[in-house]
């Protein structure tokens, strides 16, 4: 079974809830004594390939570099855990010190004040960040530093269709009805975000209700190419790669592995550009470790560990290209030059629910 | 007067011992019904009147919104395609479970209590194995259809899913331990003079199992009924992974509400909803079996 490459899936339930409820079990809540006693960072990261790719291959060698411990915690997807993590704070308890975090998530986490703000010049490194990688609260206070980013970009099976695709706008092509996985959740696929860079000329038509509608309208036109809209990674992955789906929207890392495994996957970088999202290293209120937080935060945005995580995770780095030393080869592996589309997050924040309501209309009519 | 003493004191701590326990054993029921089912339901009650907080989380409050949401026509409609989903499937379940657990009774003890490991086994399953195990199954490439085009049955592999019929048969395999579970005590005690009396009066073995058992164990048949449709209602998983769209039920909008959206209200909300009717559902049941009975 491929459950173990998917590193934002998450199977609700047992895993998540199991791990949300060791983690609060273990947390411990007075402030850590640091005399004599070996210092610790809890960091929660996306179960399954991701997290296990973050133990093998990062913290080994943060904790020789720094003598902080790394307690790795597997979460569930990052709208689920945000979810678990303000439900703890409630309680006072942090499941986790730093967690990964995606961009819609935390957003909602500012409305609570649920993220411990960063004073940036206790991470010096973070000068390398791109400036959409520091993430603010509204009145200027840092409250996310630059993790990862990662692509959704256009999948096809190379047996079932051997022509890479050019532009998003195949997926609408009559020719490939009852053939398409798309993501079944506005913010998991971002389709709305795909079809106004495609047909109505970038995000701008995004910004009011009428042109949400109209986007939606057309997005609409895909339902009878979809064959299975879903929300399990792992549910998509395996019908692409035996062929039962010729196409799709996924993740572009977990493709090029595939893809090297010798399946007949392909990854594609339309001309419109790939969807690209982010996480950011958070602190839910209730922790205590900040100072530890801010030296595995300034080790993690160090270039070479970006680079390194390129290589090992799959992730797109979070700081200019120019200060890594990836060769063009394995900067294709996990991103492409091609100007992306970045998801409209305000829109999902402002008219979330709204949304939510008019997609599940849409799309189960 | 010593001797009655030492007598009298063990006694009395005996009985104030077996008077404690006594209360002990009174209180428990109550206490841990108040545990496991009132406080979980007093909260989301308390969360279903909070206050959203548009582009963020929930804050007290006393807010009927959510409840009024639920009267739209999307939640309306996958709420009716739930209850006609999970009594299709119930009804499917005990159809079939009714004379599987009548004919396993009739074998030999060990083959009835190897059969019935085997199925209880099912219950140790996660929803999530099963429904990734029947898309497989019910796939146009690896799927059962390639074993009926080898048979020369069907001329070629054919998707069973994404589906209804997927979500049926899935339902259906997920809730048939339960009912097997609750059909397999009552027919075992049934007496199996009765059957022979009807037959020695002339029924034939359909009619009998028709006219005679089947509605001895209405009240068994009603309870598998309501287990399974219960069951069937709450899934979430089965109908996300092996359904199209249209065959989400609302049990996938509240998860969708409560994790994707971060709208506990709304969610706790739904939830209550579908609890209510459904308890009125099986309390109308259940109603119209015992009149059926009593007469």
């Amino acid at each position: 079974m491929s459950y173990s490459i998917n590193r934002r899936q998450f199977i609700r339930g047992a895993a998540a809830f199991a791990g949300f409820t060791a983690a609060v079990a273990c947390s411990p809540q007075a402030p850590s004594v640091q005399t004599g006693e070996k210092r610790s960072l809890k960091v929660g990261t996306f179960g399954g390939f991701f997290e296990e790719a973050f133990v093998k291959n990062i913290y080994p060698e943060f904790t020789k570099a720094t003598g902080i411990e790394i307690e790795s915690v597997p979460t569930p997807a990052a709208d689920a855990w945000y979810t678990q993590l303000e439900t703890a704070a409630r309680a006072n308890q942090a499941p986790t010190d730093l967690s990964m975090m995606a961009q819609i998530p935390m957003l909602r986490g500012q409305a609570s004040e649920l993220w411990t703000p960063f004073d940036l010049e206790r991470i010096p490194n973070a000068k390398y960040l791109k400036d959409n990688f520091i993430h603010r609260y509204p009145d200027g206070r840092v409250d996310g530093i630059g993790a990862a980013s990662w692509y959704i970009t256009f999948v096809t099976n190379k047996t079932k269709h051997p022509n890479a695709p050019t532009s998003w706008a195949s997926l609408w092509d009559e020719q490939y009805r009852n053939q398409l996985g798309m993501n079944a959740l506005p913010t998991g696929g971002f389709l709305l975000d795909i079809t106004a860079a495609t047909f109505f000329g970038g995000s701008k038509i995004l910004e009011t209700q009428d042109g949400i509608l109209q986007v939606m309208n057309k997005a609409a036109e895909i339902k009878p190419n979809v064959k299975l809209w879903y929300r399990d990674e792992a549910q998509f992955q395996q019908a692409l790669e035996t062929g039962e789906l010729a196409m799709g929207q996924y993740y572009h890392d977990v493709s090029v592995l595939k893809a090297k495994q010798g399946k007949p996957i392909q990854s594609t970088f339309t001309k419109e550009g790939g969807i690209n999202d982010s996480g950011c290293w958070v602190m839910s209120r209730p922790s205590k470790k900040l100072e530890e937080a801010y030296v595995f935060m300034d080790y993690m945005c160090q270039p070479e560990i970006q680079a390194k995580l390129s290589r090992n995770v799959g992730v797109a780095p979070v700081v200019d290209r120019k200060d890594t030393d990836l060769t063009d080869e394995e900067f294709n592996a996990v991103a492409s030059d091609i100007s992306p589309i970045i998801p409209a997050y305000r829109t999902y924040m402002e008219q979330g629910d709204w949304i939510a309501q008019k997609w599940t209309e849409m799309i189960t009519s | 007067m010593s001797t009655n003493l030492a007598k009298l004191v063990p006694a009395a701590r005996a009985e104030q011992f077996t008077g404690k326990l006594r209360l002990l054993s009174t209180l428990y029921p109550p206490v841990m019904l108040g545990v496991f089912l009132l406080i979980p339901l007093c909260i989301t009650l308390v969360v279903s009147v909070s206050q959203r907080v548009p582009a963020g989380f929930y804050s007290p409050g006393f807010d009927l919104s959510h409840y009024l949401r639920f009267f739209t026509p999307l939640f309306l409609r996958q709420t009716a395609f739930s209850f006609v989903l999970a009594a299709i499937a119930a009804s499917c379940c005990v159809g079939i479970a009714f004379p599987f657990t009548y004919l396993l009774t009739q074998l030999s003890q060990t083959a009835q209590v190897l059969i019935l490991i085997f199925i209880l086994s099912v219950l140790s399953l996660s929803e999530v194995i099963i429904s990734f195990s029947w898309s497989v199954l019910l796939s146009e490439s690896a799927g059962l259809s390639n074993l009926l085009v080898f048979l020369k049955i069907l001329p070629q592999a054919v998707a069973w899913a994404p589906g209804l019929a997927a979500v049926l048969l899935a339902l259906i395999y997920r809730t048939l331990p339960f009912a097997v579970l609750v059909f397999y005590p009552a027919v075992t005690r049934l007496n199996p003079e009765v059957s022979e009396a009807a037959q020695t009066l002339g029924a034939s073995p359909v009619r009998t199992f028709f006219d005679i058992i089947l509605p001895m164990q209405r009240r068994a048949i009603v309870t598998a009924f309501l287990f399974a449709f219960i069951f069937a209602i709450g899934s979430y998983l089965i109908p996300q992974m092996l359904g199209s769209p249209q065959h989400w039920t609302i049990s996938v909008s509240i998860t969708d509400q409560a994790i994707q959206q971060s709208n506990l209200p709304f969610a706790a909300a739904l939830s209550l909803m579908l609890m209510l009717l459904t308890l009125g559902l099986v309390w109308l049941i259940s109603s119209i079996s015992d009149r059926g009975t009593e007469r």
